[in-house]
Formats: C-alpha cells, sequence, structure tokens
C-alpha cells in the first residue's frame, strides 16, 4: 500500500489572520485563516494551535484541515466546542475575525489520502471526525477525480452533520463519490438520510454496494473510532488498511 | 505574541513545573493510534529479542511473567499534548529482558517492534539503567488492549508514541532507524522537556 509522501521539514510557528467565521452546526464552527506562508498540504493533515496568555502561559491544540489543498491560501479548521474545553470553548466565544492566531504546521502524515493513492476509499466520520475526511473529498473533486469513494456519517439530528449541503451535491454530480449519512435522534426528515447510528448491518450494506476498499480512514472521538473499526474487523477487512484518527488521543 | 482575549490558567511557580512545554494535564487516559486494535492471544503472544536480523530469545507469555517485575509510577506526556501524572506500572525491565537472555547491548540503537507491525526506535541509553521497560500491568490491572495490553514498552520520559503498544519485540540495529511515526514526521528522539515533536523540532 503507498502512502503519501510527507516531507521531514520544520514547521515554524506562523500568524495566521482569522478571515471568516461560520457556524457549521449547532456545537461546530468553521474557521478560515490567511496564512503569511501558503502551506503544502496532503489532505488529512493537521495544524497544530498556540494561545498565549501575557504571562507567558500557553495552550496548543491539534485541529484537523477541512479544506483543500488546492485551496492552501485559506486553511479552513472547524472545531468543536467542548463545554469545559480550554481551547475549542475560546474559539468559539472569544475568536473573532480579524484576529491573530499562532499555528503551525501541517502536520501528521498518516491519515492522509491523496488521489495519487487510488481507491475504492471507504471514510467514516463522527461528527468533527469529518474534518479531515471533507478535506479528501474536497481534494478529490478539486482534481475531478473519479476515484471511488464512500463517506459514511451520523450525527443526532440533519443540523448536527457538518457540510451536508456540499456533500450532497458531490454525491449527486454521480462521478462515484457516494455520501452515507445517518441520523440517530429524529426520524429520516431527508430522502438520503436514514435513522441509525454507525453499525454493523449499515457498514455491512456500505460494503456491500462498494468494491473492497484500499483504504478505510476512521475519524471522531476515541469511543466512535474504537467502535468503528472492531466492526470493521469483524467484517472481515485487513488491519492494515484501516487508518485512525481519535480527537481523544 | 500574546493572543488576544486569552488570559490562559497562569504559569506554575517556578521550579515547580512538572508540565512540559505545550501540554495539559489530564486525569483521563486518552487513546491513540494508527489503526485498529489488534487482537492478541495470550497463547501465541511471544516477545522476541533480536541483534540485526537474527532472534537471539524468544520467551511466550509464561516464560516472560517469570522474569524479575518492577514497579514505576511516572508521568507520561503525549505528542498530541496531555499529560497524565503519576501513572503506575508493573513490568519486566529491558535491563532484566537482556539479563535473562546473557545479551550485553550490541549496538546503541533499538527498534522495538508491536504487533500490528507498529515500530519506534529508541537509543539503547534510554531503555537501559532502570529507564525503560515492557510493561504488563496499569494501576494494577492488566494493560487494556486499547492502551497497548497484554504487553507496551514504557519509555516515560519520552514522548509516548516511543511506548510502543502491543510490543512483541526488541532489535537492535545498526544504525538509528525511524520507526512508523519517525518516517511519517515524527521527531526521532522525542523529548517533551525539549518540544521534539516533529522532524526538524
Ligand atoms: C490530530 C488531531 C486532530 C484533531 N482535529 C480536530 C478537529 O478537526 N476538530 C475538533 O473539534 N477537534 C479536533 N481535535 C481535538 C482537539 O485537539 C482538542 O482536543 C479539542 O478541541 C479539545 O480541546 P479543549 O482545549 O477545548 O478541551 P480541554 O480543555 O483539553 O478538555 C478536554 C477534556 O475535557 C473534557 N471535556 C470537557 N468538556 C467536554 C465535553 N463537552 N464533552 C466531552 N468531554 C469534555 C474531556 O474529558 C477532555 O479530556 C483533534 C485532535 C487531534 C489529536
Amino acid at each position: 500500500m503507498t502512502e503519501s509522501a510527507v516531507p521531514a521539514r520544520k514547521r515554524p510557528w506562523q500568524t495566521a489572520r482569522v478571515v471568516a467565521i461560520e457556524s457549521l452546526s449547532p456545537r461546530i464552527k468553521g474557521f478560515h485563516f490567511a496564512l503569511p506562508d501558503t502551506p503544502t498540504f496532503v489532505a488529512g493533515q493537521h495544524i497544530d494551535v498556540r494561545l498565549v496568555a501575557p504571562d507567558g502561559y500557553e495552550a496548543q491544540r491539534s485541529y484537523s484541515i477541512a479544506s483543500a489543498p488546492e485551496h492552501a491560501e485559506r486553511i479552513e479548521l472547524a472545531i468543536e466546542r467542548l463545554d469545559d474545553g480550554e481551547v475549542s470553548s475560546f474559539f468559539h466565544d472569544v475568536v473573532q475575525v480579524g484576529d491573530e492566531i499562532e499555528l503551525r504546521g501541517p502536520l501528521g502524515g498518516h491519515f492522509v489520502w491523496s488521489v495519487r493513492d487510488g481507491g475504492p476509499v471507504l471514510l467514516i466520520g463522527g461528527g468533527s471526525g469529518v474534518v479531515p475526511l471533507m478535506s479528501m473529498v474536497r481534494h478529490r473533486a478539486a482534481q475531478a477525480s473519479t476515484v471511488p469513494v464512500t463517506l459514511v456519517t451520523s450525527g443526532r439530528t440533519a443540523a448536527d452533520l457538518i457540510y451536508l449541503d456540499e456533500l450532497r451535491r458531490l454525491d449527486a454530480n454521480g462521478d462515484g463519490f457516494t455520501l452515507k449519512a445517518r441520523v440517530t435522534r429524529e426520524a429520516a426528515t431527508a430522502s438520503d438520510l436514514g435513522a441509525g447510528r454507525i453499525d454493523r448491518p449499515l457498514l455491512e450494506s456500505v460494503l456491500n454496494e462498494m468494491t473492497e476498499p484500499s483504504f478505510i480512514f476512521v475519524c471522531g472521538s476515541n469511543p466512535f473510532v474504537g467502535t468503528v473499526a472492531d466492526l470493521l474487523l469483524d467484517l472481515g477487512l485487513a488491519p492494515g488498511r484501516i487508518r485512525t484518527e481519535r480527537y481523544g488521543g | 505574541m500574546a493572543t488576544r482575549g486569552f488570559s490562559g490558567k497562569g504559569l506554575p511557580p517556578a521550579g515547580q513545573n512538572r508540565l512540559p512545554p505545550g501540554q495539559y494535564t489530564t486525569h483521563d487516559f486518552p487513546v491513540l493510534s494508527a489503526g485498529p486494535t489488534p487482537r492478541v492471544a495470550l497463547d501465541t503472544w511471544r516477545f522476541t529479542l533480536r541483534v540485526g536480523p537474527k532472534p537471539v530469545k524468544q520467551w511466550t507469555w509464561e516464560e516472560f511473567n517469570r522474569l524479575p517485575m518492577t514497579g514505576v509510577t511516572r508521568d507520561i506526556h503525549c505528542v498530541t499534548k496531555w499529560s497524565k501524572y503519576d501513572t503506575a506500572w508493573e513490568g519486566v525491565l529491558v535491563d532484566d529482558i537482556l539479563a535473562d537472555a546473557g545479551l550485553e547491548a550490541p549496538t546503541p540503537w533499538v527498534l522495538a517492534h508491536s504487533f500490528d507491525d507498529y515500530t519506534t526506535n529508541v537509543p539503547f541509553a534510554d531503555l537501559a539503567g532502570g529507564r525503560g521497560m515492557v510493561a504488563l500491568r496499569y494501576a494494577g490491572q492488566p494493560i487494556d488492549a486499547d492502551h497497548g495490553g497484554p504487553a507496551r514498552l514504557l519509555v516515560p520520559h519520552l514522548y509516548f508514541w516511543k511506548s510502543a503498544k502491543w510490543v512483541n519485540g526488541l532489535q537492535f540495529t545498526q544504525r538509528d532507524e525511524a520507526g512508523f511515526w519517525e518516517l511519517r514526521g515524527y521527531h526521532m528522539y522525542g523529548d517533551p522537556w525539549r518540544e521534539q515533536r516533529y522532524s526538524g523540532d
């Protein structure tokens, strides 16, 4: 199996300006940054963010890049609010357009995919775990690739599913991208949203509908990733094809 | 550069800081891994000591559990920024593994191997003298599979990815060979106090 090579070089901190903030769901906001140096990155990579207090105290966290590598002049992060979360609640409550935030990256060389790696690809994300998968899907669209990619996601309600409209449009293109979105807390309101969580029957039907995936990416909270990865092993998929990113990790 | 509107939790008093730069403390035990948790059965579990490609000694689970056990309590630091204080482990010191095999370190470099084909490099000096062990118990219990059980390497003074989960062998190498994360942009040594997270740091 190939892996998109990520060159090893120094990643200094740079000061990025917040150029737009949007609400993606009741708990998740998108933050768009303009960076002084346009980075080169591979879909799936993350950025480290550093907040610094006047006394020198620092808090650092990692956030996956949601935007496509083709549009690296503006980097989009999508941050889920954790109620007592030091950094995520600062982003939700304090950060405004025009603020300067220290970032470095791109970072991480395992949870990455590019159209050159080929497919088929199965992407499974829970909540903000869709973020790095979105970068992969956007990269595929920007490259006008026809590599078969299926994205499976589930949320409480349709409003909790980030990027839903964009994903639906991409699915409607009929170029090999398929969206399987499910909702757990409301009746399936839209024709393509079934009810239910990501469980064994759903994954079985997704796998039946696609050629056996060469790459599987699973991202989200630690319990989500653990459950999904175990289901995939139960369904007989080779562990070496499954890559995970755990946000509680 | 101070971030507008960020006051932070305040710096710890000088000289009393247990927290390496850029880290925060957690009481949970988060999980980091590149893939699914492998299913490792104790009856087929083996631990192999190698010099280059050559196996020097192999232990079954029972044999390994008869080696001298040592307990340590240490702070651990994950490259994803969390640190956890006072984690209690029990296992076999790398010193005792080598002694049982009657081996003196033949090279200064070690590559740890795991059941999921994960590898990570650690200089021998960082494993010797009681600094590294193969841990079999955490907080008085067998280690959960999610946290690397049945056995994981423990090198607590380096970032925690060096403490390879599901470890199944140590290999002496002729040079400092990059392991799994080290080939994917992470630092070759990984000292949290020097914030050696990524290659180039
Ligand atoms: C490689 C990587 C990529 C990541 N990408 C993203 C991303 O794209 N988007 C994203 O939102 N996050 C992402 N994360 C997670 C992110 O780095 C932070 O861990 C997260 O934002 C929480 O940080 P915090 O400072 O807000 O919370 P902290 O102050 O660090 O608190 C987190 C802790 O608080 C507890 N906690 C507090 N409130 C809650 C709550 N409401 N629910 C559950 N637990 C709670 C939990 O026990 C948790 O351990 C990523 C993490 C990694 C490692």
